[in-house]
């Protein structure tokens, strides 16, 4: 740690834990059956919605708008949901996330369920070694895929911006960007995209390429610092536009800006 | 409160503990052999605003139960050898503070993870034994370079992992040693936090990434960020160490681009690479 730097905070800008928010104190506070009871609810409803609106309800897409479950947009026929397609990518890079392993492995399969808490499960234990865990290395896989979705997302948001030759402001518009920013973060501090920008290098100083790649993976710990944040927060977005383009279809009117 | 010569520490009469209005504290601390049932003894020290759990059981030792073992050293956190389960949870005796503490009789225990010696003390040299078969920082062999010059920004991420007091709590705590028994199989966090330190050196040759996964088990770890959550040193050993040698290990075992690319350098040269 550099001289000028504060005591309190690390060499990766972290704060320690003599300089806790409220959040982290409550957090640490916390009796320990909570984290696991609070993902369980939340992983468990969005994964249950997930499955709903890819599998079986109608595609969920309104006027400039589409779901981010529907995109990038396909038309296929046939008994099989278009998101199908294209939904696993992100579904899978979410459930391999490192930050989702620690969550489920913690809520769903107490293993273990909270620090130092014995474990209830008895028998071998395999780890990320062996079938199905082993399946969570496949992050690196759908990471490249997802990054190509993200560029679709993006697309969509502004297809919806730029609608009929004219410049639509409405409010799923807006509920559009604001998913499309939290996945962008959520995605910037991937472990994965992280350790591939610049995590893999030894030598920064060896070369200005090097040394771009370092400035980025700086940047990128910053996002990966709050990776969990990021995580829940896009989680929930994707779910909100999901929900108001149903609400759209369903009849509700959308309040919007033409202009141009 | 202060240390007479002898290191005791002696409550004033106007400490600021009787603020708190708390004037002994009770201690539960784990007594026993290994081979026989331990049990559980209940002592009650004078309780001095600021002391910590060691100061507890220093006064055990002194005044009540002078045949009680535990491991110290600096009472400063930086050994590493007063580690315990205070609460159940691993931590440093020397850096808890009895007055952040829930209320109530405070539980003090040995290391569960290692093999008990007596009462606190436990026996940590399976760590050691994980530590020489590490291959250790290997340069390359180029007498020309003369002295080196390293970067700052080279070398900076290595010194979170220099701060390691080897309290050997990550390795108590991770549910792989503590639930599962495997420590046979695999280093723990301590020692993937030091494999990181070598891998990320950038004067250091060798690659520990096939020993790391095979040897070293790093696929048993589902992280849970244990490891992390009881470090006394605040490394981030998840997130900085060990799923950073996870993803150097995906580079050979799990990339389908680098995969594509070794094929295609195959094809092109008839050589095969690993990386």
């Amino acid at each position: 740690m550099s001289a000028s730097a504060p005591p309190s905070v690390d060499l990766q800008g972290r704060a320690s834990r003599d300089t806790l928010g409220w959040l982290d104190k409550l957090r640490r506070d916390a009796p320990w059956w909570v984290y696991p009871v609070t993902v369980v609810v939340a992983l468990g409803l969005f994964s249950l919605y997930a499955a709903w609106t890819s599998i079986i309800a109608h595609p969920s897409s309104y006027g400039p708008y589409l779901s981010p479950f529907y995109s990038p947009q396909i038309w296929v026929t046939g008994p099989v949901s278009p998101a199908i397609w294209v939904v696993w990518a992100p579904l899978i890079f979410r459930a391999s996330c490192y930050y989702y392993r620690k969550s489920y492995h913690r809520a769903f399969f107490w293993d273990p369920p909270a620090c130092a808490r014995p474990e209830v499960r008895k028998g071998k234990y395999s780890g990320e070694t062996r079938f199905p865990f082993v399946l969570s290395n496949l992050h690196r896989f759908t990471m490249y895929i997802t990054t190509v979705v993200l560029a679709f997302l993006w697309y969509d948001v502004a297809r919806a911006l730029i609608y009929n030759g004219h410049w639509y402001l409405g409010l799923g518009t807006g509920i559009m960007l604001v998913n499309v920013i939290l996945l962008t973060g959520y995605t910037s501090g991937c472990h994965s995209l992280r350790h591939l920008v610049g995590g893999g290098l030894d030598c920064y100083s060896c070369s200005a390429y090097r040394r771009a790649r370092k400035k980025t993976w700086n940047v990128m710990t910053w996002f990966n610092l709050r990776h969990s944040v990021w995580a829940w927060a896009s989680m929930i977005s994707v779910v909100a536009v999901d929900v108001y383009i149903r609400l759209l279809m369903s009849g509700l009117p959308d309040p919007h800006i033409l202009l141009g | 409160m202060s240390d007479n010569a002898g290191g005791e520490v002696v409550a004033t009469s106007e400490g600021p503990g009787h603020e708190h209005g708390q004037e002994e504290v009770q201690l539960n601390i784990f007594r026993g052999l290994p081979g026989e049932e331990g049990q559980q003894v209940s002592y009650t020290v004078p309780f001095v605003t600021g002391m910590v759990v060691l100061d507890a059981v220093h006064h055990v030792q002194r005044n009540i139960d002078t045949d009680l073992a535990c491991r110290w050293n600096c009472k400063a956190a930086k050994c590493g050898s007063c580690s315990a389960e205070i609460n159940g949870k691993p931590a440093l005796m020397c850096k808890t503070r009895v007055e952040d503490l829930p209320e109530g009789p405070i539980s003090v225990a040995p290391m569960r993870s290692f093999p008990l010696v007596k009462d606190l003390v436990t026996d940590v040299s399976r760590n050691y034994e994980i530590n020489a078969s590490i291959p250790q920082f290997t340069p390359a062999d180029d007498p020309s370079e003369g002295p080196w010059r390293i970067q700052q920004e080279d070398i900076e991420r290595v010194y979170e992992f220099r701060k390691c007091i080897e309290c050997f709590l990550c390795q108590d705590v991770c549910h792989i040693n503590r639930d599962h028994g495997l420590s046979a199989q695999y280093f723990g966090p301590r020692f993937f936090v030091r494999v990181a330190s070598l891998e990320m050196h950038p004067k250091d040759v060798l690659d520990r990434r096939e020993q790391t996964r095979a040897e070293g088990g790093i696929g048993f770890c589902n992280v849970t960020k244990c490891c992390t959550d009881v470090c006394p040193e605040h490394i981030h050993i998840t997130d900085n160490a060990i799923i950073p040698m996870k993803e150097r290990i995906n580079d050979v075992h799990w990339d389908p681009l680098r995969a594509l690319g070794r094929t295609f350098r195959r094809s092109s040269d008839g050589s095969v690479s690993t990386s």
